[in-house]
């Protein structure tokens, strides 16, 4: 139990809705952070993001205090927050799973 | 603190290194260009050149900021003698500067072997030549220094780019001139950035070239995005966007620049990647050797490459400073990494802290300290075509 997120989750802004794990984070692990206890839903990479409070589908996701993308689901505290929920507000990402997929829809 | 030293160039500028670039004029000449250059590697002999058979007006404005950068003693143009490339117009301007040049052109040299001779006997005498110039001092604020982000990850933004935006802020305060860039990877931040500009115009210019840019991306259907930024824990563009600009530091911004344009004075500037005109050509820089290419037209003695997933590149004519985000990647790749700057997640090192020491290592490399990139023998280069037109004259800081 860390009361804090220190050495766990980074929170760049108080008003942001993610935070950054600072090390290789397991499932389950019990964080206090933005006033709020959460339990990690995903083993969190270093540097990957985590919901710190709930997010409506359709609402800003914020980092840096400002958005990088919207959510495009329900999203509770304790989420790993990546494509699968969130989405750019400018241009869709290219991953390659998405390349892979295309390959697939594309073969004659 | 190091003792800050270069070698005097004809147009007042100094550089900190004093290379010998042998150039090939068209894919054409490439091979032979390489054997002339190969057995001199480590001898600071880089190879750099255009692949195109037909003219480009940005290309041989590149070509030719580069064969006179400061960190250039003398070069060799290697021509197969067919391609459209203006070799007199670029011979012309390196002539002008006083440095050793050779033209040499396969057709009219008798071949590849007759070439290739030839090129090398040039390089040897020019090597001689250059062992004696003499180095002279020279002042942080002689400096310019560029930034670019490479194989970025969710660390990136968190720790190389803060680190290297609070070395910019010591550099712009000790009057060098620093330049960032990627601004298809600044989508989302035209406001603030219009906001740090010196005046008002410059602001309404670096607005205007955000949606020059926010347009290229969308008719090419596909944002500066990597599927390793993905893999590292970056979502979106906007995202990796932050993390980018966070390289930029605090400073205002003096002016915006396109590839070729030489800041006139110290202070932050902004390269405006992004072609004008209609889109042509393709993605505008297809990797981040192409980015830096340009920085150093823009007259970059020295590059800072920030990188998460772990990007082992280094360049031609300027070194390359490694400043690695993620610590996990520092462990696995720690020979190719001048910086850590992933102790700052853990806590064991502040911004601050790895702010200075990359300011530090600047000036260590300005004086001659090889970067991890230059000891392994990273010469990567990349020249593609492009199109721009000349930038507005509110672009520019007064004198």
């Amino acid at each position: 139990m860390n009361e804090t997120g220190a050495g766990t989750l980074l929170l760049l802004h108080p008003g942001d809705n993610v935070a950054m794990a600072t090390r290789d984070l397991p499932a389950g692990l019990e964080v206090q952070i933005a006033g709020a206890r959460i339990n990690l839903v995903k083993t969190t990479p270093t540097g990957h993001k985590v919901a710190v409070r709930s997010i409506a589908a359709g609402s800003r996701i914020l980092k840096y205090a400002v958005p990088i993308g919207s959510a495009t689901c329900d999203i509770a505290p304790g989420d790993y927050v990546h494509t699968h929920n969130m989405k750019s507000d400018y241009i869709p990402t290219y991953t390659l799973e998405a390349g892979h997929r295309f390959a697939e829809e594309t073969r004659s | 603190m190091t003792a800050l030293s270069g070698y005097l160039r004809s147009d007042g500028r100094k550089g900190i290194r004093n290379h010998v670039v042998v150039v090939y004029l068209v894919e054409c000449a490439h091979h032979v260009a390489r054997e002339i250059q190969y057995p001199f590697r480590e001898q600071g002999v880089h190879l750099i050149g255009f692949p195109g058979c037909y003219p480009n007006a940005y290309a041989q404005r590149m070509l030719k900021r580069l064969c006179t950068h400061p960190n250039v003693g003398g070069v060799l143009l290697v021509s197969l003698g067919c391609e459209a490339f203006d070799r007199h117009d670029l011979h012309a301007a390196i002539t002008a500067t006083g440095r050793p040049l050779r033209l040499v052109g396969i057709q009219a040299a008798g071949g590849t072997r007759r070439t290739i001779a030839e090129g090398r006997t040039f390089v040897e005498e020019t090597l001689a030549t250059l062992a004696a110039t003499p180095r002279v001092p020279m002042r942080i604020d002689e400096l310019v220094v560029g930034t670019v982000c490479g194989g970025s990850d969710a660390t990136s933004g968190l720790t190389a780019n803060p680190a290297i935006g609070r070395a910019f802020d010591f550099l712009v305060e000790a009057g060098a001139a620093t330049i960032f860039e990627e601004t298809g990877e600044l989508i989302g931040l035209e406001a603030m950035m219009a906001e740090r500009a010196e005046t008002v115009p410059l602001g309404h210019e670096i607005v205007a070239c955000m949606e020059k840019t926010a347009r290229y991306y969308a008719t090419l259907g596909h944002a500066s995005f990597a599927p390793g930024n993905a893999d590292g824990g970056l979502t979106t563009i906007e995202e990796k966007s932050l993390g980018a600009y966070a390289k930029s530091g605090q400073s205002r911004i003096a002016g915006l620049i396109k590839p070729g344009d030489i800041p006139p004075r110290g202070g932050l500037y902004l390269l405006d990647v992004i072609p004008d005109g209609e889109v042509r050509f393709g993605f505008p820089n297809i990797n981040d050797n192409a980015e830096i290419a340009e920085l150093m037209a823009c007259g970059s003695h020295i590059i800072l490459f920030s990188t998460g997933r772990g990007s082992v590149v280094g360049s031609a004519i300027a070194p390359v400073v490694k400043v690695c985000a993620n610590p996990d990647t520092f462990r696995r790749m720690a020979d190719d990494m001048d910086v850590d700057a992933g102790r700052i997640l853990s806590g064991s090192a502040t911004l601050d802290t790895v702010g200075r020491e990359i300011f530090d290592l600047v000036q260590g490399v300005a004086g001659g300290a090889p970067t991890r990139s230059e000891d392994l023998g990273h010469q990567e280069f990349i020249l593609t075509y492009k199109t721009f037109e000349p930038i507005g004259p509110a672009c520019l800081p007064a004198h």
